[in-house]
């Protein structure tokens, strides 16, 4: 049975205040003093403090893990509330591993926190995880996820994951000497854009509570050494149907990174083989991620509009035609008053646009990401002058009407 | 036969769960899947016709990719194969 690595010449004493605090396990025959101390021996690094984060680090502090490393580079946010637990209220705008921290040390004040705030890059992920038994990677795209999995395999370290979209969730343990790892199942990642993330698709808010807390008992069994790891299964969660299925995956000996050959013995640049740009600064995930569209003037022969300039054009009365790419459940939440054709319909029903070739037309979406994927596609379909809202209804909430509602 | 249709491919299948296909193969039923749902071809299958290697199916309980026939194996009416979708969110 897989067990986390770890030093076992001598398991650290519990006193009196553990013991009563851990009562309820200690009288569990299969935790025991013995696993008590083994988890207050533990070392797990949380990767991420966020939707599967702030479960898994609340469950793990109170079993009575004795060090938890949590890395984030993030500040919380009021829109993080609706699932990242480990946070509150009156912590937004804090830096998310101060503000997990507090959560933590309230819950089990025995538990020392590492903080690590900072982005895992290739540069330090080694460095980082060689400090810790076992990995759990809760983060929020695919070049952390492969980096992740290759750190976890080049030091020997299993990687508790998880992950979500929408109402769907994944979970198993990769990396274990005898099992499979990320790449096994995944050789290569979806091309960008391909596979939405949850900033641009949403997640029930209680799912990566369910996935995190998955993540978090698979923890306590690699650390305590019981009963069946989800190594070699991975474990598919639908919370709308709430059907949970198990499929069996198998160790690739061709896998690039865990195979009986492997080409992959360092880390390697994953923003170049998840085809993405490279982050220019520290800053929230999704941002960070969707850089696509700067600041610049023009990207990709595009012209960016700012708020300011489209409120002045509406308000001089210009003949402009302003079209919004949203989805239709996104419109009522706020809107600018115009015409509606969700990005992914646009292609087949430019047609109806017709009258607006050879107009000014402003594209506008919520932050300005897909609303840039639109206006490609008119100036493609033969549109004459077309520009995209730069910071979308978030930036016209921000800087030109306060009382429109951001989400 | 049945195919699930995991979450982030559903907006190509009218919402749908589950689509039941017709065919004796793997390949026939992925076949008759794509011709019903256009748009999921480009999804399951690269310029060149190939599965997308980030996309795994699983008949039954098996991943296609070690069963001895692969997308040639025989199937049934009561086979059941599952899209597994590459997933990131954790936040």
């Amino acid at each position: 049975m897989p067990t986390a690595t770890m030093n076992e010449v001598e398991l650290p004493k519990l006193s009196n205040d553990e013991i009563s605090r851990y009562s309820r396990h200690l009288i569990l025959p299969e935790v025991g003093m013995e696993g008590q101390q083994k988890l207050k021996a533990a070392r797990v690094l949380c990767v991420g403090t966020g939707g599967l984060g702030a479960p898994l680090a609340l469950y793990l502090a109170a079993a009575g893990v004795g060090t938890m490393g949590l890395i984030d580079f993030d500040v919380v946010d009021a829109s993080n509330l609706q699932r990242q637990i480990i946070h509150s209220t009156e912590t937004v705008g804090m830096l998310k591993v101060d503000s997990a921290e507090k959560m933590l040390n309230g819950l089990n004040p025995y538990m020392k926190v590492v903080k690590h705030n900072t982005m895992l890059t290739s540069a330090n992920a080694l460095e980082i995880f060689k400090d810790y038994d076992v990995i759990a990677d809760g983060t929020d795209n695919f070049q952390t996820r492969y980096l992740v999995n290759d750190a976890c395999v080049l030091t020997g370290k299993p990687n508790a994951y998880g992950s979500i979209f929408r109402f769907e969730g994944q979970a198993s343990v990769f990396a274990t000497k005898e099992g499979p790892c990320y790449r096994c199942l995944y050789p290569e990642p979806p091309p960008p854009g391909l596979v939405p993330s949850c900033a641009e698709g949403g997640v029930l808010g209680i799912l990566p509570g369910l996935v995190g807390i998955i993540q978090a008992t698979e923890v306590i069994k690699l650390i305590l050494g019981i009963g069946e790891p989800l190594v070699g299964r991975l474990l598919l969660v639908d919370a709308l149907g709430m059907n949970f299925r198990t499929l069996k995956l198998r160790k690739n000996p061709d896998c690039p990174v865990c195979g009986t050959h492997p080409t992959v013995t360092e880390l390697i640049d994953y923003d170049q083989f998840c085809g993405v740009e490279k982050p220019k600064s520290v800053g929230p995930l999704e941002v960070a991620r969707d850089k696509a569209v700067g600041d610049a003037a023009v990207v990709d022969g595009i012209p960016q509009i700012s708020v300011e300039e489209l409120k002045r054009k509406l308000d001089a009365k210009e003949d402009v035609f302003v079209l919004d790419v949203r989805e239709p459940h996104e419109y009522p939440i706020a809107n600018l008053g115009a015409p509606l054709i969700p990005l992914g319909e646009l292609e087949k029903r430019v047609g109806e646009l017709a009258a607006q070739k050879d107009r000014e037309v402003v594209v506008h979406c919520r932050s300005g990401a897909r609303s840039q994927k639109a206006a490609l596609i008119l100036k493609n379909a033969g549109f004459k002058n077309v520009e995209n809202l730069a910071g979308g209804v978030l930036a016209w909430a921000d800087k030109i009407d306060p009382t429109m509602p951001k989400y | 036969m049945k195919i699930h249709i995991p979450t982030p491919l559903r907006q190509y299948t009218k919402g749908q769960q589950t689509v039941t296909v017709g065919g004796t193969s793997i390949t026939d039923a992925l076949q008759d899947l794509t011709t019903n749902y256009p748009e999921l071809r480009n999804h399951l299958y690269t310029g060149e016709g190939k599965l997308r290697s980030f996309v795994n199916i699983y008949l039954n309980d098996d991943d296609i990719r070690y069963l001895p026939e692969k997308e040639a194996t025989k199937t049934g009416d009561d086979d059941e194969l599952t899209i597994i979708p590459s997933i990131a969110g954790g936040n």
